[in-house]
């Protein structure tokens, strides 16, 4: 029974640190907004911001342009998704592959997928196109080369045990290689995802799509509708966390963490 | 991560045991591939599928490529932009190297800070440009605020797990020869948590070279290499936008490549301290 108590207690200690510095953050905000150091079309109050927060989630303009922005997320992750995976194990699984395209890989992966933004709008016009080409693009590396990782570091007796007992190509992929290359693949393909949703949020504020996240915020900067800006930030950062943790997470917990290669 | 034994990848040579012809293959291999890229390049470009106004030759990138740097004007965009990354990356160290510390030391700090991280982290730094600019007006300021914010995350993420990892027996150990809480700073906490915080600097580089891009293609600053691509776009010059890109791939490689592996060469890898996914 004490040691219940002490627990609750510790809890709310830990409740009551965590939300000090919000508390902090916005009783600061407030005064400057009452003080009016900034206009305050500029610098909402935070009243404002909720109330704007509930108009625009109750007339479906951040539920379309969420939606929007999740499908462009899902085709260009996508894109990466296939061609990330077929690059990188193509790489791991043969040497003159891995020669012949890693100076190529390694020369595009660290430049920022943003910087092709104005290149892939002057090749595929304005739109939907553009973004989900330069998303899938710009994330195809970070998968490529984590299956690349994934599959050098296979155990080669696993595989020749494989070879020795007559499987073939085919089988090996699929029964060897693949679900040991496994939690490999889903770190790519979970940062690939992360970066994707970095990527896609900059790249609508220059492709002018007819709806998203991004270019709701871009689009609000020219009415200098603050209050809409950081409503769609705080909408951006909850999706940004439930893909981080919702997605890969479960995936891997079902699959490596379940067939005991990873601890959870 | 996993060590490297002699079972792992299949079935590889050790180089010591190769014949030089043998091992110049993986180089004329990648050589081979580039060519390759470059002529299927050249060949789209002549081919007239899309304007040469929009694919460039070969010929036009580099002639554009050497005009700007005979003029000095690639030099000082690169200039700009590396100054922005490396000003928001000082600003960045100054923030979280002692808020991961402070996180990492004490459970009073970690509760009041981690929330804020779980907030803020998840926010993409591109995200906050055009406010920032509504707020800082466009330009330097606005530029490097944005990489300031997306270096100090992943900075801090490893600054705080370093401090957490100090193998507890040897702050005892401090503890018991009576260490100040200095000198335990000094000669246990701090080298222990600093392959943490050099490995936390190169995973900030990634993140602030694409900020610095994004921010410098939104916020428009006089100078940098973002701006040297939004600028060409508006005159159609494709060959400008493909020689920047360029100099930002071979600038982000040689950071990536030469600075940071050099880097962990001479301490985390000398110290034996390797930590975590390279």
């Amino acid at each position: 029974m004490a040691g219940d108590a002490k627990r609750r207690q510790s809890e709310w200690a830990a409740l009551l640190a965590g939300s000090t510095l919000f508390i902090v953050a916005a009783i600061v905000w407030q005064i400057v907004v009452s003080l009016g150091v900034m206009p305050p079309k500029l610098f909402p109050s935070l009243v404002t911001v909720a109330h704007t927060f509930i108009r625009l989630a109750l007339n479906g303009v951040l539920l379309a342009a969420t939606l929007a922005t999740l499908y462009r997320l899902l085709l260009g992750f996508a894109l990466a998704a296939i061609a990330g995976m077929l690059v990188g194990g193509l790489m791991g699984r043969y040497k003159w592959v891995e020669d012949t395209l890693l100076p190529i890989v390694s020369f595009f992966y660290p430049i920022p997928g943003i910087a092709y933004a104005p290149l892939f709008v002057l090749w595929f016009g304005l739109g939907d196109m553009p973004a989900i080409l330069l998303v899938g693009f710009s994330s195809s590396f970070t998968v490529a080369f984590n299956t690349w990782k994934g599959v050098t570091t296979v155990k080669s007796i696993w595989v020749r045990s494989a070879q020795a007992m007559g499987a073939r190509e085919a089988d090996l992929f699929r029964k060897v290689i693949m679900p040991a290359s496994l939690p490999y693949v889903l770190i790519g393909l979970r940062l690939g995802l992360a970066s994707s949703w970095r990527i896609l949020i900059a790249v609508e504020m220059l492709t002018s799509v007819a709806r998203g996240l991004g270019w709701m915020i871009f689009g609000a900067q020219q009415f200098l509708d603050t209050d809409v800006m950081l409503a769609t930030i705080a909408v951006i950062g909850l999706i940004g966390v439930l893909l981080e943790n919702q997605v890969f997470t479960r995936l891997e917990r079902m699959t490596v963490v379940r067939w005991g290669m990873v601890a959870a | 991560m996993q060590a490297p034994s002699i079972t792992t990848g299949l079935i590889r040579r050790t180089a010591s045991t190769q014949s030089l012809a043998a091992r110049a293959i993986p180089t004329l291999r990648g050589v081979f591939g580039a060519v390759v890229l470059l002529c299927v390049w050249e060949w789209f470009s002549q081919s007239g599928v899309f304007s040469k106004a929009i694919t460039p030759s070969l010929e036009m990138i580099f002639r554009a490529f050497v005009g700007m740097m005979a003029d000095g004007t690639l030099p000082k965009h690169a200039g700009a932009t590396l100054l922005r990354v490396f000003a928001g990356m000082t600003i960045a160290l100054l923030i979280a190297v002692p808020a991961g510390m402070a996180m990492g030391r004490s459970k009073f700090f970690e509760r009041m800070l981690k929330p804020v991280v779980n907030v803020l982290m998840p926010i993409p730094s591109l995200a906050w440009v055009p406010l920032i600019v509504l707020w800082f007006g466009i330009g330097n300021a606005a530029t490097v605020l944005v990489v300031v914010y997306a270096a100090t995350f992943p900075l801090l993420y490893n600054v705080w797990s370093g401090v957490r990892s100090v193998n507890p027996l040897w702050i005892r150990a401090g503890t018991v020869m009576n260490a100040s809480g200095s000198r335990m700073f000094r000669h246990i906490i701090w080298p222990a948590a600093l392959p943490y915080i050099i490995i936390g600097i190169r995973q900030s580089f990634g993140r602030a070279w694409i900020a610095v891009i994004g921010g410098e293609l939104l916020a428009s600053p006089d100078w940098g290499l973002g701006k040297l691509i939004f600028d060409a776009k508006e005159y159609l010059n494709t060959d400008v936008m493909l020689a920047a890109l360029i100099v930002i791939g071979a600038l982000g490689l040689f950071f990536e490549r030469v600075v940071f592996q050099w880097i962990e060469k001479v301490t985390v890898n000398r110290w034996g301290m390797n930590v975590g996914p390279s």
